[in-house]
């Protein structure tokens, strides 16, 4: 490596334009991640749009998390329940470390301290790593949730550490920086959960690549083998389980960095849970798939919780129709057209995709009309919400949007099953033909 | 002391209360290429597992390069320098070939758990994997998943990670159980030069590989050794013929 | 000794409760290999359906149809949703039951409402059966031990006594032989896959009144029912028994013994003030640690004796 002596300036400004051509996935995540709040910008007042920073910081945070469970899930085949601890725990961490520095107890930039919350996740995964990672496959899913539990409930036992049902809050505004900026606006904090989410995903992506990530994949793929090239397995999940600590650890840092409070929902099996639905529906098994997944988890979350209650249970139906279907998520489905794509037959597709599309449509139609109807009748009128489609009130009580909502599922059902069987046929014909060719399928 | 490579005395192994080993005392010099032999159920699998610290033994001693491994765990029996392939392959199927490979010659070379190197630069190590990739005939093969190779291709990489490691002591189980009559030449060939200057302990069917490959064929029946010595004189050796080579031999 | 033999009594209502559950996921786990996360689900599905037809038509038929239904389900999610997903490994079956559990809970919520619903013991056994030193024990109550035991009773007749019960157990050490003995090994999955449902269901109908019927209930009993089993060990229904009753009793004294760790240390002499380090771990009282303790103990179990009290296999 240090043999590299001949890497003089221009050498490097040719390699500049090859540089961009490698990375550009990243420049591009990161101009996007900084020109999208523009979009909601209220130029009218002058100010960035609240709700839209809030959930973009929660894709962010959330993807930092989401991607750190994967590195115990996709890579090293590792089903974690209890991952929120880790989460929370660095959020715990952070806190008294923003709480001591506001107190002036020392110097600390609130630009680093979302390595306090790295510390702390750190320690803890060590800590409860050292425990869980003697088991592996459905011992250590359940070891883990025995763990998560244990956790969850300290958390509302001990005041002095976790501040009970409350939580601990605390004030960003610490007037520390290393550049002079306050953190006062949501902007500003946006702007530093992007660079940390940055700088954890970049790290994460980095650590597959090294003997320790490698080993993971092969302790995933035939844990006894790496035994026998000298490999104790054991180590191999403690240091990844301990090094995703870490990292959740940051995201539970950037989560107290936004909200200014952390409470045990934090560390509590809900929190684990989302994890585990984003990785699995954006696809545990390539690494940008956890990040797909938060997305759409949090666009739910955010975004249909305003209007619903129910947005857990489309998660919910998601996560089950991609574990019974597509068990790769959605980068699994991406995956799965590259031999075609190779063929350069894409197009082909084109219009079974299209004829698949109404039905689906119908059905996703029938589906949410059934569930809205269902919840408006006692959910909602419990709240005393009500449903008004074009200024036309809905009545749940009433038989006739029932009735449709199921007309709409059982015909969008029919006709897709219809449809899926041309898909199908056109599918497997590509498929066929790849194959024949020597195309790895 | 010095000289055995590989040693055991009295050893025995019991599955709940059926005895698959039975008292087995061999000695396994530095540099032999040593053949073991025996039918099916003999417990030749077995004797592997306890040589490389799959199972632990009932009773007996077992030595590696003069240093007990009694207690040791299979990983570190491995660092002693023994490294071993399976007769059911066992590789990492959603690796590609050229990360099988690697993952074989990471402790070896130092890496341990490292999660500061950068594998992409490890430009040695690399070239490394890529010869032994040569050497197996599977070079256009680099860079797809393990798991969709053929039969005959998996069998060579289980032979590839074992030997990668450049391990002074090798174990092979059956490397050439069921692949095809060219296949196989392929394989001894390749066997051949990988243990050239090392150990070699192979469990072997072929009597056409075992009596062209090995300086010393050991007889495995019910757990007992029965006979061991060079090629000619287990040819000769009539109990050898009655229990083993009598039948193919007909 | 008043409370002590009243907590025996609560605490072996509780742990037949549990065993009722935590049998059918035993069989389940041992037989499938499946971590069954929507099993606490059919026992909240029981008591919901329950309480809906006992509004209707009375508590005693509900007793009969509510665990039909949700054997019902039960047999519908293995032949349509598992035996799926089945190819893809036992994670990916773990996952299927565990985004079911999610479901259900949205679809109880959506259905009953996010508040407990008002499932009464029913009127002819809401009276105190006896009273000990002033401290009385319902009627409801003896039943539940009657029903859990009649269960037990049923379980044990059924696998020592009928052909598919003595194929289950032979299946429950030895899975993998259940094929070779020529046995049509879907249909043998479906019936334990459904009688657990069932049986859960059932545990929910003289539960659900028991403690609350809420939306959360499945959450809150998974963990434990989860325990129970790792505790028992995998294939072993006795091991499954002892742990239920262990876990009942644990769990009922607990709430009773209104001590801390500050207590037992003054016994010898050493007071614990607000200024000892750890005194807020000190001075938890132990019904609070009550809810803890399974977890600690499933957390031990899994570290030091992986097999679980009676377990014939690895987890
Ligand atoms: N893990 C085990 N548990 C129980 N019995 C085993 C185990 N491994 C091997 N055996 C038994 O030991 C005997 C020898 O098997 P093996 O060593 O595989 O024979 P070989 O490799 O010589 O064909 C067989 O009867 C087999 O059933
Ligand atoms: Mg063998």
């Amino acid at each position: 490596m240090s043999a590299d002596t001949t890497s003089t300036a221009p050498l490097a400004a040719a390699r500049a334009p090859a540089l961009l051509r490698r990375h550009w996935l990243w420049l591009a995540a990161i101009v996007l991640a900084l020109a999208i709040p523009w979009l909601f910008f209220d130029w009218s007042k002058g100010r960035h749009s609240g709700f839209a920073l809030t959930m973009l910081s929660e894709i962010g945070l959330m993807s930092v998390f989401a991607l750190s469970f994967n590195m115990l899930m996709g890579q090293t085949g590792l089903l974690s329940f209890g991952h929120a601890i880790l989460f929370g725990l660095g959020g715990y961490c952070t806190a008294h470390t923003l709480n001591a520095a506001k107190a002036g107890l020392f110097w600390l930039p609130v630009e680093l301290i979302p390595l306090a919350g790295g510390l702390g996740g750190l320690v803890f995964g060590a800590v409860f790593g050292y425990v869980v990672t003697k088991q592996r496959a459905t011992a250590f899913a359940m070891i883990t949730m025995g763990l998560g539990e244990l956790v969850a409930a300290c958390a509302l036992m001990f005041m002095g550490f976790f501040g009970g049902e409350g939580g601990i809050s605390t004030d960003r505004v610490t007037g520390q920086s290393l550049f002079g900026i306050e953190y006062s606006t949501p902007w500003q904090v946006y702007c530093l959960v992007v660079a940390w989410t940055v700088i954890a995903t970049m790290l994460m992506r980095l650590q597959t690549q090294t003997p320790l990530g490698r080993m993971a994949n092969a302790q995933r793929d035939n844990f006894e083998r790496t035994q026998f090239v000298g490999y104790d397995p054991r180590m191999i999940r403690f240091y990844q389980f301990t090094l995703s600590g870490f990292f959740a650890g940051i995201g539970g840092a950037l989560y107290v960095l936004v909200y200014e409070i952390v409470t045990f929902d934090t560390v509590a099996a809900a929190k684990s849970a989302t994890a585990l639905l984003a990785a699995y529906i954006g696809g545990a098994g390539s690494f940008l798939g956890p990040f797909l997944g938060t997305i759409v988890v949090v666009l739910l979350q955010s975004g249909v919780s305003l209007i619903s209650n129910a947005w857990l249970l489309y998660v919910g139906v998601l996560f089950i129709v991609m574990v019974m279907f597509a068990p790769g998520g959605i980068m699994g489905i991406v995956a799965r057209h590259e031999p075609i794509a190779r063929m350069g037959r894409l197009g082909e597709l084109a219009v079974p995709y299209a004829r698949i599309l109404p039905p689906g449509l119908l059905l996703v139609l029938g589906f949410v009309t059934l569930v809205e109807l269902a919840q408006l009748a006692t959910i909602g009128s419990a709240q005393n919400k009500s449903l008004a489609i074009g200024g036309q009130p809905i009545d749940p009580h009433n038989g006739l949007p029932w009735a449709i909502g199921a007309a709409m599922l059982v015909a969008g059902g029919l006709w897709m099953r219809r449809e899926a069987r041309v898909f199908r046929a056109r599918w497997d014909a590509l498929m066929e033909e790849a194959k024949a060719r020597g195309l790895p399928v | 002391m010095s000289g055995g490579a590989i040693t055991l005395r009295g050893v025995e192994k019991s599955f709940g209360a059926t005895k698959i080993i039975r008292g087995v005392d061999l000695a396994i010099a530095r540099g032999e290429r040593h053949a073991m032999i025996g039918p099916n159920g003999a417990g030749k699998t077995t004797l592997f597992n306890l040589i490389s610290g799959r199972f632990p033994i009932s009773s007996g001693t077992i030595e590696i390069n003069g240093q007990s491994i009694h207690g040791l765990p299979a990983h570190q029996i491995n660092r002693l320098g023994l490294s071993r392939s399976f007769q059911i392959t066992s590789i990492f199927p959603r690796l590609s070939v050229f990360e099988n490979i690697r993952c074989g010659l990471l402790w070896a070379r130092g890496y341990r758990y490292s999660f500061w190197h950068l594998l992409g630069g490890a430009r040695a190590l690399n070239e490394e994997a890529d010869q032994v990739l040569e050497r197996l005939g599977l070079q256009d093969r680099r860079n797809v998943p393990a798991g969709l190779l053929s039969y005959a291709e998996q069998r060579a990489l289980e032979i590839g990670i074992t030997v990668a490691g450049g391990a002074d002591i090798i174990l092979l189980d059956e490397p050439t159980s069921g692949m095809s009559h060219s296949e196989t030449e392929h394989a001894v060939r390749l066997i051949r030069s990988v243990s050239e200057g090392k150990t070699l302990l192979m469990v072997e069917h072929d009597m056409n590989v075992v009596f062209g490959l090995a300086d010393v064929i050991t007889v495995l029946v019910y757990g007992e050794i029965i006979a061991s010595g060079p090629p000619a004189e287990i040819r000769a050796n009539r109990a050898v013929q009655e229990a083993y080579l009598g039948s193919e031999a007909a | 000794m008043e409370v002590f033999l009243v907590s025996l009594l609560n605490g072996l209502v509780y742990g037949m409760l549990l065993f009722m559950l935590a049998s059918g996921l035993t069989l389940i786990l041992s037989m499938m290999g499946v971590l069954n996360f929507a099993h606490a689900s059919a026992y909240m599905l029981g008591a919901y359906f329950a309480f809906t037809i006992s509004q209707h038509i009375g508590f005693w038929p509900a007793l009969i149809i509510a665990p039909l239904l949700c054997g019902l389900l039960g047999a519908m999610i293995e032949m349509y949703g598992l035996r799926r997903v089945h190819r893809n490994g036992h994670i990916a079956e773990l996952l299927f039951t565990f985004g079911l559990a999610l479901i259900i809970e949205k679809v109880v919520q959506m259905t009953w409402g996010l508040l407990p619903v008002p499932y009464r013991v029913p009127a002819g056994l809401d009276f105190p059966l006896f009273s000990i030193y002033g401290t009385q024990f319902p009627a409801y109550r003896a039943f539940m031990l009657l029903i859990s035991l009649l269960m037990f009773g049923a379980i044990w007749l059924g696998l020592t006594r009928t052909r598919i019960g003595l194929v289950i157990q032979a299946a429950l050490t030895h899975p993998d032989m259940v094929g070779a003995l020529g046995h049509n090994v879907p249909r043998v999955f479906t019936t334990v896959f459904a009688a657990g449902t069932a049986l859960a269901g059932l545990a929910g109908v003289i539960g659900g009144n028991y403690q609350v019927t809420e939306p959360a209930m499945a959450f809150t009993m998974g963990p434990i029912v989860f325990v129970v089993v790792v505790f028992g060990g995998l294939g072993s229904l006795t091991g499954c028994f002892i742990a239920s009753l262990m876990m009942g009793l644990i769990q009922t004294f607990a709430v009773v013994l209104d001590y801390s760790p500050a207590d037992l240390l003054r016994q010898f002499g050493i007071i614990v003030t607000s200024a000892t380090p750890f005194h807020e771990v000190l001075t938890v009282p132990l019904p609070r640690v009550g809810a803890l303790l399974p977890f600690l103990l499933l957390i031990l179990i899994l570290v030091f004796k992986p097999r679980g009290l009676m377990g014939t296999r690895d987890t």
